[in-house]
């Protein structure tokens, strides 16, 4: 095989031959305001350790997480990763196999998605897991479609206070089939009552918790007025850790819960690569998107792992799977099993119960200051602080003192809805006393 | 028997006064496999002749179920949620789908009697 750059003759015959005349018609589905129309700024060729060096130059221009006090939250998290997690991923009949589509000669690979299932059932209070999905935002999408499946109703009602990248995720999955999704306005003092909202054409109510403004809410109410209505009660959960502390999501009622595992065993990743947790009862496995692993024994008797319920999927039933979705976040999920498995199950409750406790202590101290308002009573590991300045002045100003001092609420719902001066502030088990006198010296002088 | 009716897809239809049962033949469960799960329409449904009627798993295919005749579904098997072999152990008998009100019944001269089934059978051998 020629190993040759594509030629401009090569170009045209490829073109014309789909019945395009030139490389842009391929892009006309791409809204003119997203495309890039200029030229590209780039130095001519370079030598590799030249190449280094200047990335390693812009790369160092970045204020990392971990590199100062941070507060930075919203649906990502920063937690410690021990170093026998990379290790361990890092082996190379782990970091290969990727997802098992010749699945039963991976048993290895098999096995500890049969781990991870079984992890993310306990955690979340529920019976069944699958392999897991991409991200928070596909599972919670995905929960939505799920829904409709089973109830065969086609309204979806999303609470204000589920994180805007996950309604506008199911709202985006929800255009090209016919579902009607009603997202309401968010809802800072977390008293949204959505019972009144909840009829007998509801296929599923979305609620988060804690929710994005921090509030930690019993949604045992909520869930007897769904199931009386015949609605499903999907819980969104951003913050996996807070798993180790709350009740769960399956103890409150939940029909499906849809999470974010970032937090345990894999770095934020300037957003991604992350891995989605989905967790529904047995009644409805068979609606379930996604891989499932299940343990069975070979002809010997033997215990070995094989991957079941194939049938609901895409490379068995086409277009009338449960789900595109015919993978999972392999390595993620890997690593999320590898670090709770490090933790136990007391060492994951020390862990949550230590990021609440540097919450509440931060909370006391964020109380004293002038301009500041704390508005979550219940929460976990993050707050919703009203500040006496915009948030996002605030944050950029203490930026500049390498603080980072949390996410802006207004970065996530738009700038102008009345969420200005709303700041995000999220803890951990990281959070040092010194980061906490950072973060209060920090605010007590810019908004003096 | 002689009132039992096929489709092409191996579907049957056995026909009792104004309603007609719906299954799959022996052969379709054969050609399946062990049958694990089987969705079911819901009653009150109402089909067009050669609608999705229901959806047959087996451990290695899934398959759609389409209705041989228009109608409501009037019941249907529940007993298959508890035990879908049923399916594989009596296709004709216990491992029915549903029942229907038929709606037009001269749609079933389009469909094959025992003996136009079981030659066209021959015939796929």
């Amino acid at each position: 095989m020629r190993y040759l750059p594509l030629t401009d003759t090569d170009r045209s015959a490829m073109l014309s031959e789909i019945g395009v005349s030139s490389v842009d018609d391929l892009f006309v589905d791409v809204p003119l305001a997203a495309r890039f129309d200029g030229t590209f700024d780039l130095p001519d060729h370079m030598a590799e350790f030249a190449v280094e060096g200047r990335m390693a130059r812009m790369a160092g221009r970045n204020t990392t997480t971990g590199d100062v006090p941070s507060f930075l939250g919203a649906g990502v998290y920063r937690h410690h990763i021990p170093a026998s997690v990379d290790h361990l991923i890092q082996r190379g009949e782990f970091l290969t196999s990727y997802t098992p589509y010749q699945p039963e000669i991976t048993q290895g690979t098999l096995q500890a998605v049969y781990e991870f299932q079984t992890m993310v059932a306990l955690i979340t209070g529920m019976d069944v897991a699958n392999a897991s999905m991409y991200d928070g935002a596909t599972s919670c999408a995905e929960a939505v479609l799920m829904a409709r499946r089973i109830t065969r109703r086609n309204r979806a009602l999303i609470s204000g206070n589920v994180h805007p990248h996950y309604s506008s995720v199911s709202e985006t999955q929800a255009k090209y089939v016919d579902i009607d999704i009603e997202v309401c306005p968010p809802d800072l003092g977390g008293t949204e009552d959505l019972t009144s909202k909840v009829d007998d054409e509801t296929a599923c109510v979305v609620v988060q918790n804690p929710d994005v403004f921090g509030h930690v809410r019993d949604l045992s109410p909520l869930a007897a007025i769904c199931h009386e209505k015949g609605a499903l009660l999907i819980v969104v959960v951003t913050e996996a850790v807070s798993l180790g502390a709350l009740q769960s999501p399956g103890e409150m009622g939940a029909d499906i819960v849809v999470a974010e595992g970032q937090s345990i065993g894999n770095p934020q990743g300037f957003g991604g690569p992350h891995v989605g947790l989905f967790a529904t009862r047995d009644k409805y496995v068979r609606q379930m998107p996604g891989r499932l692993c299940g343990e069975t024994v070979d002809a010997d008797g033997k215990r070995g792992w094989v991957l079941t319920l194939s049938t609901r999927e895409q490379h068995i039933r086409r277009e009338k799977a449960t789900s595109n979705i015919c993978t999972n976040a392999g390595l993620c999920a890997l690593a999320f099993t590898i670090h709770l498995s490090l933790l136990g199950e007391d060492g994951f409750r020390d862990l949550a119960m230590l990021n609440h406790a540097h919450a509440s202590r931060l909370v006391d101290r964020l109380g004293t200051i002038d301009g500041v308002e704390v508005l979550s009573e219940a929460f976990f590991n993050e707050v919703a602080l009203r500040l006496s300045k915009p948030a996002d002045d605030v944050v950029n100003q203490l930026a500049d003192h390498n603080v980072l001092a949390g996410v802006p609420a207004a970065r996530l719902f738009g700038a102008g809805k009345g969420l200005d001066d709303i700041l995000l502030v999220a803890t951990s088990e990281l959070t040092t006393t010194e980061d906490m006198d950072a973060l209060v010296s920090g605010l007590s002088e810019v908004l003096a | 028997m002689a009132d039992r009716k096929y489709t092409e897809d191996h579907e049957w239809v056995e026909v009792d006064g104004e309603n007609g049962v719906i299954g799959i033949s022996d052969y379709a469960q054969e050609q399946l496999g062990d049958v694990v799960f089987v969705e079911l329409p819901s009653v009150g449904k109402v089909l067009d002749q050669r609608d999705e009627a229901a959806v047959v798993e087996s451990v290695k295919a899934a398959a759609e179920v389409y209705t041989p005749v228009s109608g409501e579904v009037i019941e249907v098997n529940e007993e298959l949620n508890n035990d879908p072999s049923l399916v594989n152990t009596d296709a004709f008998g216990e491992g029915w789908f549903a029942k229907l009100k038929l709606t037009d019944p001269t749609e079933l001269e389009d469909l094959m009697d025992e003996g136009a089934y079981k030659t066209f059978l021959a015939g796929l051998s």
